[in-house]
């Protein structure tokens, strides 16, 4: 097929290469280059070496504050998510009655969009936080745990699906010869069925790892970063730089280089993982 | 016996933490039949005589952000981006598995790195670009989503032809296919599984985009996420009756579609999980 497919290219490949070329080849290669320079459109930028970078890094307080907010919330939440998840994954399924309905409960909130997603919580928060005559702008520290929530509430039964899918596969007649040995349930949790869903685990915790790194439309609604922009997270600063003022484009591109530097480092560790894991099995 | 206990306390467990899921979502479609002034100050009483709004803010949301304007951008540009998407990259999945040379495989891993770029990378030159173009129009939007969205949906068909056995297209070259023909007839009915995990992936992340939507068409067109967003106004001027009402309208559509396509959509984001 290979020889007489290859004439074919126009038809078969053109027509969406075309697209990527406009929407990612060309902005990705310009976005780097505007980061080595001070621009207020893409026609005025003027070389400026690495004093972009320096400014994201020193003089510009909020990058290194927000890089360290989304450490934190990424932390929490990969752990929190992916232990709820996988408890109620080992709950349901245990065969009791519901299990489909409950599924289907859990994992409905997945389906809706950041933006929404973020007025939905604001609401609760705010009206849970009225009792002590606050708002979630109050203080950076509900919107931290605000945000915690609401990626709990949203990831919880997305993560919990890939779980359950992992722990079907495992054969039963292994954790039941696991207890005629004398395992206690525990036991087996420990040394048989997590280590056969491991694979799972690593899927899991890298799908809310990125995630919540790269979390913005949830952020931008809950809080908008405020009080100031203490509760802003990578992506939000990286809006706000942009847009928030005129003439620090250039500083806002800077910062997109380096967020993408860390979300392809943690891609990276995620390949190697998984490769390695494939070799194992 | 202990068993049945136990499965017994898990069920009612898990009945509360259904509840507690639901939760959110009733407060929002309560405190949207109430008047807007009674929503912040109590956003957990149901409405009562005095509280109780009708539809007025669904009648004030739908207005204020041209509603159905919104819902219908965002349909045709999720519809359009969508089945774009699937045809075109599996197209080009199947053209790049079978034809390897240095180009192809150059094109392929420049698909995959694509994956891994955070949109704020691009954000700035995308939409300068767009610009440019002319692209900023519920039409032009859509090869910016082709564009950004190749790279999964590339990705993942790829995996799938890989798993197609040769020698089923090599028995319909011999029955006289064209590659055109091929892959419509043998190929794409194959990857018709795969199709629907790249169908339900794209149109999820689409249909709820707010960044690239805000940026290029924002002021002009707005999709429901933007005009939802829009509502937020400036501070004081904020109808949270009328937010409540269009937080409920847009949930819908979603809930519908759920109900509809459950299975699919569960099926597709496990499959998607498991290959990215």
């Amino acid at each position: 097929m290979g020889r007489s497919l290859k004439r074919w290219f126009p038809v078969f490949v053109l027509p969406l290469s075309l697209a990527f070329l406009i929407a990612f080849v060309i902005p990705f290669l310009f976005g780097i280059y505007l980061s080595f320079t001070r621009f207020t459109t893409v026609g005025d930028a003027s070389f400026v070496g690495l004093s972009n970078y320096v400014t994201a890094l020193t003089k510009d307080e909020n990058f290194l504050r927000a890089l360290w907010f989304t450490v934190k919330f990424t932390v929490v939440s990969v752990i929190s998510v992916n232990v709820i998840a996988f408890l109620f994954a080992l709950i349901l399924t245990r065969g009791i009655r519901g299990t489909n309905l409950f599924r289907t409960v859990f994992f409905m909130p997945n389906l809706i969009g950041g933006i929404v997603l973020g007025y939905i919580w604001q609401l609760i928060i705010n009206g849970v936080l009225l009792r002590f005559g606050v708002d979630i702008t109050y203080d950076a520290t509900y919107g931290f745990w605000g945000l915690v929530v609401l990626m709990n509430w949203q990831m919880i039964g997305y993560m919990m699906i890939i779980y359950i899918a992992g722990l079907q596969n495992i054969p039963p007649e292994m954790q039941e010869v696991a207890a005629i040995d004398g395992a206690g349930p525990l036991q087996i949790l420990r040394h048989v069925t997590l280590p056969l869903v491991s694979s799972s685990i690593t899927i899991c915790t890298f799908l809310t790892l990125t995630n919540s790194f790269k979390l913005f439309d949830q952020n931008y609604a809950l809080t908008g970063g405020a009080p100031g922009r203490e509760s802003s997270m990578l992506a939000l600063d990286i809006f706000d730089t942009f847009y928030g003022a005129v003439g620090s484009e250039g500083v806002g591109q800077a910062k997109a280089v380096l967020f993408f530097l860390i979300v392809a480092a943690i891609a990276l560790v995620q390949l190697r993982i998984s490769r390695k894991r494939e070799v194992d099995v | 016996m202990k068993r049945r206990a136990a499965n017994l306390l898990f069920f009612i467990l898990m009945c509360v933490l259904a509840v507690i899921f639901v939760l959110p979502i009733l407060i929002v479609l309560f405190n949207s039949f109430k008047g807007q002034f009674f929503i912040a100050s109590a956003p957990f009483r149901l409405p009562t005589v005095d509280t109780f709004a009708g539809i007025r803010n669904y009648v004030a949301g739908i207005e204020k952000i041209g509603f159905f304007s919104a819902l219908g951008y965002s349909f045709f540009i999720t519809v359009t981006s969508v089945f774009l998407l699937v045809l075109l990259s599996a197209m080009t999945a199947w053209f790049l598995v079978r034809v390897k040379n240095r180009y192809t495989s150059a094109l392929y891993y420049t698909f995959v790195f694509s994956m891994i770029v955070p949109f704020q990378m691009v954000m700035y030159t995308m939409s300068r670009m767009a610009n440019l173009l002319g692209l900023e129009n519920p039409v032009g939007i859509v090869v910016l989503y082709l564009g950004f969205g190749a790279g999964l949906s590339v990705f993942l068909f790829s995996g799938f032809v890989r798993s197609i056995p040769i020698a089923i297209e090599e028995a319909a070259q011999i029955d006289g296919c064209n590659p055109l023909t091929m892959f419509f007839r043998v190929i794409f009915p194959l990857l018709r599984p795969s199709a629907i995990t790249v169908a339900v992936l794209n149109a999820m992340w689409i249909w709820n985009d707010y960044l690239l939507p805000y940026l290029v068409i924002g002021t002009r067109y707005k999709t429901l996420p933007v005009a939802v967003q829009y509502l937020q106004g400036g501070y004081g001027s904020r109808d949270m009756g009328a937010l409540m009402a269009m937080l409920v309208l847009s949930i819908l559509p979603i809930i519908l579609f759920y109900a509809l396509a459950q299975k699919y959509i569960i099926r597709g984001v496990v499959a998607g999980a498991v290959k990215g």
